[in-house]
């Protein structure tokens, strides 16, 4: 998922990563007895424009930023044991992952006050029962983003990329395995959560049939795709294709009928943080209802925080890209991290699909 | 034979040293920690139990992975010949060109090296998209009046783009060992080919190929082997059956997460690579014979 790293930004980041690293003094310890500093591990471009900087002007804690662009990423990095991270920001699946291997603590809701701006549909997902690991940070859906002069109406199901040849060539679908066959087993009416085997086969089946009218099957890149022209229709983010609407009115989002996918980006301590309070004390800023309407203006995700919501401007508030229509959000479901002997499967029904 | 003084077998050893132990270290264990992985399964997300079992090499023979590794086979041979084809005339016209002008072409030939291969690859995509370079020149001289709108070519996100991208990649790779033997070659043998009545087809066939042939060996598996392994060029330019065996592989590392498999995955690739080696020593000793 390298959904919020363009590749301009990317530059821009690795620059400002390289200015970080100069060598500095020990930083003062603070009243909790743990240095004045803290490592941010994230995604790039996903905080508000002085949203580290107020922290620090308010707590006196240093924020170092690093960047990764996938989930996978990560887990890889932190697999070996913790190299320094005091939070980071994992999809809803690898906050299951990381929990499953162990490499999360536990949060203390007591140092989490601003918990309670969250909106209560967040508060028990099924993929951390209670909050007692992660706390959501934002949330986004797969949907179709399609140019608006080169397709009929409004493609409003998964069939105008899955099933169709009416659009044959100018198609980009994910390659993300996991996903691809959940949004196909959706399309073929079950449910994302614990597809299985049989409807595995059946969208197999599909997609290779499909397959001649697919221009390509992207690496979450498809609104760049959409925006040079290369393809009419890609299955992307909502908060991706919102970017490059605000540059191109040719183009269109819309979630498919069916339902689709919901995915969340939590805050969580990984095991082995050097400054756990320090963390803690981070996230319950980041809760906070201004300084979350604050990372909502500048990135443009779905907030789950009601009280940063309620301050939000109506192009926020009613935009339709970034907070789909209900009727659609009620059949959309949250994907599970679902075992290892899954991701095998649907590893080899990607490589089947793409070998065929 | 005389015996080697103490003294030089001292410099040997302070030679040899750091490099073995370089190799050792980065080459030798990381191949055997690979093993290892390719002879265990996943008992975690992250504990792999190593249980030498071949189960791994097992599922790599299923016929969709040997489709896999048939067409990147197939891919590699594609783009070598290619190369050999486009590389010969090229270096033939560097070594036969006149001795001021050789350095600055040998340079031309390499400089693309000095770009990284990530933004070069993004450049061609630039190049040959829809609404990319090409497209755009031909739309400007297109005679729309006699031939109707003009369709943009579909260049990219294909098959076809994956070997332009591969022999664009791989091209200096094959130029500069031909160059190299044709720079060697002894240009008045070709003179009394000349001479002799044998016409410049017959000649080149018969004296600058056989004479060449250590070059375009050693050109063929520097290309061959690469290429096999190519993982970014089908990545960002194939189009719905580009996959190759390192998209695979790379897979099993990321998203599947399942390194035993992408480690047996890796070792036949490795394996391959070390056939065409010796299929390379075969054939030049069989030359030299």
């Amino acid at each position: 998922m390298t959904r919020r790293l363009s590749r301009r930004r990317l530059l821009g980041g690795m620059a400002a990563g390289l200015s970080l690293r100069g060598c500095a003094p020990p930083p003062p310890r603070g009243a909790n007895g743990e240095a004045m500093t803290l490592n941010f591990y994230s995604w790039d471009s996903y905080t508000g424009a002085t949203t580290l900087a107020d922290f620090t002007a308010a707590t006196g804690i240093g924020v170092e930023m690093s960047l990764y662009g996938t989930n996978d990423e990560l887990f890889a990095r932190l697999r070996a044991g913790n190299p320094g991270f005091d939070v980071i920001v994992p999809s809803n699946e690898f906050v299951t992952r990381l929990r499953l291997s162990d490499m999360l603590l536990p949060l203390d809701h007591a140092r989490i006050p601003n918990l309670a701006n969250v909106a209560p549909a967040f508060r028990d997902p099924p993929f951390d029962r209670g909050r007692r690991f992660s706390m959501p940070y934002t949330w986004l859906v797969m949907g179709i983003g399609y140019r608006k002069s080169r397709v009929a109406g409004v493609p409003d199901s998964w069939k105008w990329v899955f099933d169709s040849d009416r659009y044959a060539g100018r198609i980009a679908l994910i390659s993300e395995s996991d996903d691809l066959i959940r949004l196909a087993a959706k399309y073929l009416g079950a449910s994302v959560r614990h597809v299985t085997p049989d409807m595995t086969a059946r969208a197999i089946a599909m997609l290779i049939r499909q397959k001649p009218h697919i221009k390509l099957f992207h690496h979450d890149e498809g609104q760049d795709l959409l925006a040079a022209g290369d393809v009419d229709l890609v299955i992307e983010y909502n908060g991706d294709i919102a970017q490059v609407m605000a540059e191109d009115g040719d183009i269109g989002f819309v979630v498919p009928r069916e339902g689709t996918l919901i995915n969340s980006d939590c805050l969580c301590i990984p095991r082995g943080a050097p400054r756990p309070d320090n963390a803690h004390r981070f996230i319950n800023y980041l809760l906070d209802a201004r300084v979350g309407a604050g990372i909502a203006r500048t990135i443009r995700y779905p907030t789950p925080n009601a009280a940063a919501l309620a301050l939000m401007p109506a192009d926020y508030r009613d935009n339709p890209v970034i907070f789909p229509p209900a009727a659609v959000m009620a059949k959309s479901e949250y994907g599970d991290f679902e075992g290892l002997a899954r991701a095998r499967a649907v590893d080899a029904a990607i490589t089947e699909i793409l070998a065929a | 034979m005389t015996e080697r003084p103490k003294a030089a077998r001292g410099v040997f050893a302070l030679l040899a040293g750091p490099p073995l132990v370089w190799l050792a270290l980065f080459f030798v264990l990381p191949l055997v920690i690979i093993l290892g992985y390719a002879l265990g399964e996943n008992r975690s997300l992250t504990d792999i139990a190593i249980t030498g079992s071949f189960r791994n090499f097992g599922r790599a023979l299923q016929p969709v992975y040997l489709g896999v590794l048939g067409k990147s086979l197939w891919f590699a041979a594609l783009t070598t010949i290619a190369c050999l084809v486009i590389g010969f005339p090229v270096a033939m016209a560097i070594a036969f060109a006149p001795a001021r002008w050789r350095l600055a072409l040998l340079l031309l030939v390499m400089l693309p090296f000095w770009v990284n291969l990530l933004i070069r690859t993004y450049a061609l995509m630039a190049v040959l998209r829809p609404e990319g370079y090409i497209n755009s020149l031909i739309k400007l001289v297109w005679p729309a009046a006699w031939l109707g709108d003009f369709v943009p070519l579909d260049l990219l996100h294909n098959n076809a783009a994956v070997i332009i991208g591969l022999v664009y990649v791989q091209l200096p790779f094959m130029v500069l060992p031909l160059y190299a033997a044709l720079d060697r070659l002894d240009r008045s043998l070709i003179e009394a080919s000349l001479d002799l009545g044998a016409g410049q087809l017959t000649s080149f066939a018969r004296i600058t190929v056989p004479l060449a042939m250590p070059g375009i060996i050693a050109g063929i598996i520097i290309t061959f082997v690469p290429t096999l392994g190519a993982y970014l060029t089908p990545d960002l330019l194939g189009g719905t059956s580009s996959q190759m065996i390192a998209n695979v592989i790379d897979r099993q590392f990321r998203s599947a997460n399942d390194w035993p498999f992408g480690a047996a995955l890796s070792f036949i690739l490795m394996a391959l690579a070390l056939v065409a080696m010796a299929l390379q020593g075969l054939v030049t000793r069989r030359g030299r014979a």
